[in-house]
C-alpha cells in the first residue's frame, strides 16, 4: 500500500516548557496571550504495576500508599549522582538500590530496576502525553528546567531523561531564571531582581539584572539538598518518636505507614502557611495518632532549615556584586516559600516585601513556556543570559585544581589551555576535568576523565594539543581537541566520572520511548478511522433523505468523489490524511446537512402540532 | 585585542562601564544563538557567543582588563613577592600560623595587618586609574601597570587569606 505525506507548509510543531520538579511538575506552552499551563499538576511519583506497566503521576502516587515498594518519589535527588553520593538520601527516602549502582543508580521498583533518568522520563512522559491531549498534535521538543544550582552531571542526567522520553531538550534553564523570565517578561521590569526558590528538594537563589527585555544573571548560589522534603523529615521524626512512646510500637519499618504519615506531616505543614494552629493526624491499622502543632512549635522545628538558605543568598549578594539596597525587588518561587518564616526571613535578609502575586507552584512551568517560544522565534526581543553555578577546572600536579572557567561566568562560556607530554615518546594524555569552587581535587566533584589518544611519538614537551572547553547555554560541559601541529582535530575518549553513557541512553530510548510513539500513533489513526466510519454511515444514512434527491448532478457528484478519496486513505497509517479527507466530507455535505436539519425541524414543528 | 574587537571597542585601559554593558547587550542581541536562530548546528554562533561573553567578563573588571591588556601586548606578569612586602609578609605569616594554631592573641595583629593591606589596595587602584589614562594617552606606563598589577595581586591574596582566617574563627 502506498503511504501519503501531506506537507503543512508554515506549521510547526509547539515546543513545551516543562517543570520537572522534586514534588511536581508541570507542563506550560506559549501562545499569542501568553504562557498557559496544560493540565493539572502531574506529581513527580512513577510505580511499577504488578502487570508490568510502568505509570507516573497521580495515580503513581496513590500507589505511594498502596504499594510502596514498587513506588518512588523525590528521585530527582538522585539524578546524576553516584552511591557515594547519596548515603543521606537513603537514611531519610525509601529508595531501593540494586546492584552495580556505583556510577549511576539502579532502583528497584518491584521486580524492574530502573535508573533516575528512566523514572524521570516517565514523568516527562505523562506530561507529553497530557500535553498532547491538550493540544491535539504530537510533541517532540521541550524546554526543561533544573535547578541553578545543578552540576554538570545532574543537567546531563535531566537531558537524558529528555531523550528516553522521546523529547528533544532544546534547552535546559535554570529554575530561577525561569521564573524571572515569566515574571518579567508581564511586567517590563527593570532593574535588579532576586530570586529565592525554596522548592521540594532543592533551593536556588539567582540576581538578575533586567534591562529592556534582557535577563542578565550576575549571580546564582544554592543547594541542591534542600527543600521541603527536608522539613517533611523533620516532622515525620517527631511524630514517629511520639507513635513509638504512644503505640509502643515502631512503624518506621512499614513503608505504607511511613507514606501515610508523611502525607499527613504534609497536610498539617500546608496547612500552617494559612492558620495559627493545625493537626498532625494519622489513621493506621485502627489506631491513631494526633498531635496538635501550633506555628510557634513548627517555626522553631524548621529555623535551621531556614537559616541554611541565607548563607547561599549572602554569598549570591556579593558574587554578584551588589548592595543589598540596590536589589529592587524580591520574587519567591516555590511551594516552599507559602511558609511564614520563610517569607520574613527573605524580607528580613533583603529588606523588601517579596513579590508573591505569581502562583509558586507554576511560575517556573510559564517560564520555561516563554524560553520555548524565545526559542521557537515567537517571542521576540527577550534574551535570557545566565551564567555557570560552578567553577570549571583540571586537575594539575599534586592533586591541585586549576581553573578554567569561574563561577557565575555568563554561558556559553569557553577556556582553551594547550596540554604537551612529559615523557619521550608519550601517545596519550590525560586531563581530569571537576567541579567546583575547592583548592583539591579531592574536593570537588569529578566530572569527566578525557583521554587524548593517538598523539604522535615524539620528544617530551614536543607535542602541542590546544584543548578547548565550552559550557553551553544549557551549562553542560563540551570539550574539542586539536593537534597544533597538524591541524586536524585530536581524537579522545571520555569518561564521564557519573551518568548514562550514548549508548545506554540510546537502549533505553528504544525500550520505551518507540513503543509510547506507536501507542500514541496507533491511538490517533484508530480515532480518526471511528470517526470516518461514523461520517461515512451519516453519508450513506442521507442518502435516502429527500433532501438528497433534491440536490444538483454536480453536488451529487462532489459527495461520490470525497466519499472515494476517503475510502481511499482509510487504511493508511497517517491520521492526518484521514482527518483532511473528512474534512473534505464535510465540505462537500454542507448543504445537504442544512437541507436535512431544515426538514427535521420542520418535522418535528410538524409533530408538535399533531401532538398538540 | 580579539575582547576589545568583540564589543567595537578600540583598545583603551579606561573604559566607561555603562557603555560597555550597553554594547554587550547589544551586541547580545546580534549574537546569541537563541535569538538568531542557530539551532543548526555549525552555524559558530554559540562560539562567537561564547568569545562576547569571556570578552564582557575580562573587560568589566579592571584588574583582568589591564592583564588582559599587558599579556597581549607580551607582557607577563611576575609571579614573585614584590621586594618591598617581604618583611611585612613574613610577619603576617607568623601571626597566621599563630592564629591556625588556635591562639587568638594574634587576632589585633591581623586586624591591623588587614587595615594595612586593604589601604594599600584602594591606594593602588588609585594610582591604577591615574596609570590608565597616562596609558591611553601617552602609551608609556605599560611597566608601571605591570608592577601595580604584581603588587595589587598579591596584596589581595593576602587579604583573602587574612579574612579566612578572622572569619572562621569569628564563626567557630
Amino acid at each position: 500500500m502506498s503511504t501519503f505525506q501531506i506537507d503543512f507548509g508554515e506549521s510547526k510543531s509547539k515546543i513545551v516548557g516543562i517543570d520537572l520538579g522534586t514534588t511536581n511538575s508541570l507542563v506550560a506552552v506559549m501562545e499569542l496571550t501568553g504562557p498557559r499551563i496544560l493540565s493539572g499538576i502531574v506529581p513527580s511519583v512513577v510505580s511499577a504495576t504488578e502487570s508490568g506497566e510502568v505509570i507516573a503521576g497521580e495515580a503513581a502516587r496513590e500507589m505511594l500508599i498502596t504499594h510502596p515498594e514498587r513506588t518512588v518519589y523525590s528521585v530527582k535527588r538522585l539524578m546524576g549522582r553516584g552511591l557515594a553520593d547519596v548515603g543521606e538520601e537513603l537514611k531519610l527516602f525509601p529508595f531501593r538500590l540494586a546492584k552495580g549502582s556505583e556510577s549511576v543508580l539502579q532502583l528497584r521498583l518491584g521486580e524492574k530496576i530502573m535508573t533516575p533518568p528512566e523514572v524521570s522520563a516517565h514523568v516527562l512522559l505523562k506530561l507529553k502525553n497530557d500535553a498532547e491531549a491538550a493540544l491535539g498534535e504530537p510533541i517532540t521538543q521541550a524546554v526543561i528546567t533544573v535547578p541553578a544550582y545543578f552540576n554538570d552531571a545532574q543537567r546531563q542526567a535531566t537531558k537524558d531523561a529528555g531523550r528516553i522520553a522521546g523529547l528533544e531538550v532544546l534547552r535546559l534553564v535554570n529554575e530561577p531564571t525561569a521564573a524571572a523570565l515569566a515574571y518579567g517578561l508581564d511586567k517590563r521590569k527593570e532593574g535588579i531582581v532576586a530570586v529565592y526558590d525554596l522548592g521540594g528538594g532543592t533551593f536556588d537563589i539567582s540576581i538578575l539584572r533586567l534591562h529592556d527585555g534582557i535577563f542578565e544573571v550576575l549571580a546564582t548560589n544554592g543547594d541542591t539538598h534542600l527543600g521541603g522534603d527536608d522539613i517533611d523529615h523533620l516532622l515525620m521524626n517527631i511524630a514517629l518518636e511520639e507513635i513509638r512512646a504512644e503505640w509502643s510500637e515502631d512503624i518506621s519499618g512499614n513503608p505504607g505507614a511511613v507514606q501515610l504519615l508523611r502525607r499527613a506531616v504534609i497536610k498539617a505543614k500546608e496547612e500552617l502557611s494559612f492558620v495559627p494552629e493545625a493537626k498532625i493526624d494519622l489513621g493506621f491499622h485502627g489506631k491513631r495518632y494526633q498531635r496538635e502543632m501550633t506555628l510557634d512549635v513548627f517555626d522553631r522545628i524548621i529555623q535551621p532549615i531556614v537559616d541554611r538558605t541565607l548563607g547561599p543568598c549572602r554569598a549570591c549578594i556579593q558574587d554578584a556584586g551588589v548592595k543589598v539596597e540596590e536589589i529592587d525587588e524580591v520574587v519567591l518561587v516555590g511551594g516552599s516559600t507559602r511558609i511564614p518564616l520563610v517569607r520574613s526571613a527573605v524580607e528580613r535578609l533583603f529588606r523588601a516585601k517579596p513579590h508573591t502575586e505569581l502562583n509558586p507552584d507554576e511560575v517556573v512551568a510559564l517560564g520555561a513556556a516563554v524560553q520555548a517560544g524565545i526559542l521557537a522565534g515567537d517571542v521576540k526581543d527577550q534574551l535570557l543570559l545566565d551564567v555557570t553555578p560552578l567553577s570549571l577546572g583540571i586537575e594539575t600536579m599534586g592533586g591541585l585544581v586549576s581553573k578554567l572557567i569561574h563561577r557565575n561566568s555568563t554561558i556559553p562560556a569557553s577556556a582553551t589551555e594547550t596540554f604537551t607530554t612529559a615523557v619521550d615518546g608519550q601517545t596519550n594524555v590525560l586531563i581530569h576535568v571537576v567541579q567546583g569552587e575547592r583548592e583539591l581535587v579531592k574536593d570537588c566533584r569529578s566530572l569527566a576523565r578525557f583521554d587524548l589518544k593517538g598523539v604522535a611519538p615524539m620528544q617530551a614537551g614536543m607535542a602541542r594539543i590546544e584543548v578547548r572547553f565550552l559550557i553551553d547555554a544549557n551549562g553542560i560541559l563540551n570539550v574539542t581537541a586539536k593537534d597544533l601541529r597538524t591541524g586536524k582535530e585530536q581524537s579522545m575518549d571520555v569518561k564521564p566520572s557519573y551518568g548514562l553513557t550514548d549508548e545506554q541512553v540510546e537502549a533505553m530510548i528504544l525500550e520505551s520511548f518507540e513503543k509510547a510513539q506507536q501507542d500514541l500513533t496507533e491511538r490517533q489513526v484508530r480515532e480518526a478511522r471511528v470517526e470516518a466510519d461514523a461520517v461515512m454511515a451519516a453519508v450513506d444514512k442521507a442518502r435516502h433523505e429527500e433532501a438528497y434527491s433534491a440536490l444538483s448532478e454536480a453536488e451529487r457528484a462532489a459527495i461520490d468523489r470525497a466519499m472515494n478519496e476517503l475510502l481511499v486513505v482509510y487504511h493508511s497509517d497517517d491520521h492526518t490524511l484521514i482527518r483532511a479527507k473528512i474534512d473534505g466530507i464535510d465540505q462537500a455535505t454542507q448543504s445537504l446537512a442544512e437541507a436535512i436539519i431544515n426538514s427535521v425541524a420542520e418535522k418535528a414543528l410538524k409533530g408538535t402540532k399533531v401532538d398538540a | 585585542m580579539q575582547y576589545y574587537e568583540a564589543l567595537g571597542l578600540e583598545p583603551k585601559l579606561a573604559l566607561d562601564l555603562d557603555d560597555l554593558r550597553k554594547r554587550f547587550y547589544e551586541r547580545s542581541r546580534e549574537t546569541h544563538p537563541d535569538l538568531v536562530g542557530a539551532n543548526a548546528a555549525g552555524s559558530g554562533a554559540e562560539d562567537r557567543m561564547a568569545q562576547l561573553n569571556d570578552a564582557f567578563r575580562t573587560l568589566r573588571n579592571f584588574v583582568t582588563r589591564a592583564e588582559y591588556f599587558l599579556s597581549e601586548r607580551g607582557i607577563q606578569l611576575s609571579k614573585d613577592v614584590p621586594p618591598e612586602l617581604l618583611e611585612e609578609v613574613f610577619e603576617l605569616n607568623m601571626a597566621l600560623e599563630e592564629m591556625r594554631g588556635g591562639d587568638d592573641s594574634a587576632r589585633p595583629q591581623l586586624d591591623s595587618a588587614r587595615e594595612r593591606f586593604a589601604a594599600m589596595q584602594a591606594e593602588i587602584d588609585s594610582d591604577l586609574a591615574a596609570l590608565f589614562s597616562r596609558q591611553d594617552a601617552q602609551g608609556n606606563a605599560l611597566d608601571e601597570i605591570a608592577a601595580s598589577l604584581n603588587r595589587r595581586r598579591y596584596i589581595s591574596n593576602l587579604l583573602r587569606d587574612v579574612d579566612k582566617e578572622l572569619n572562621v574563627h569569628i564563626s567557630n
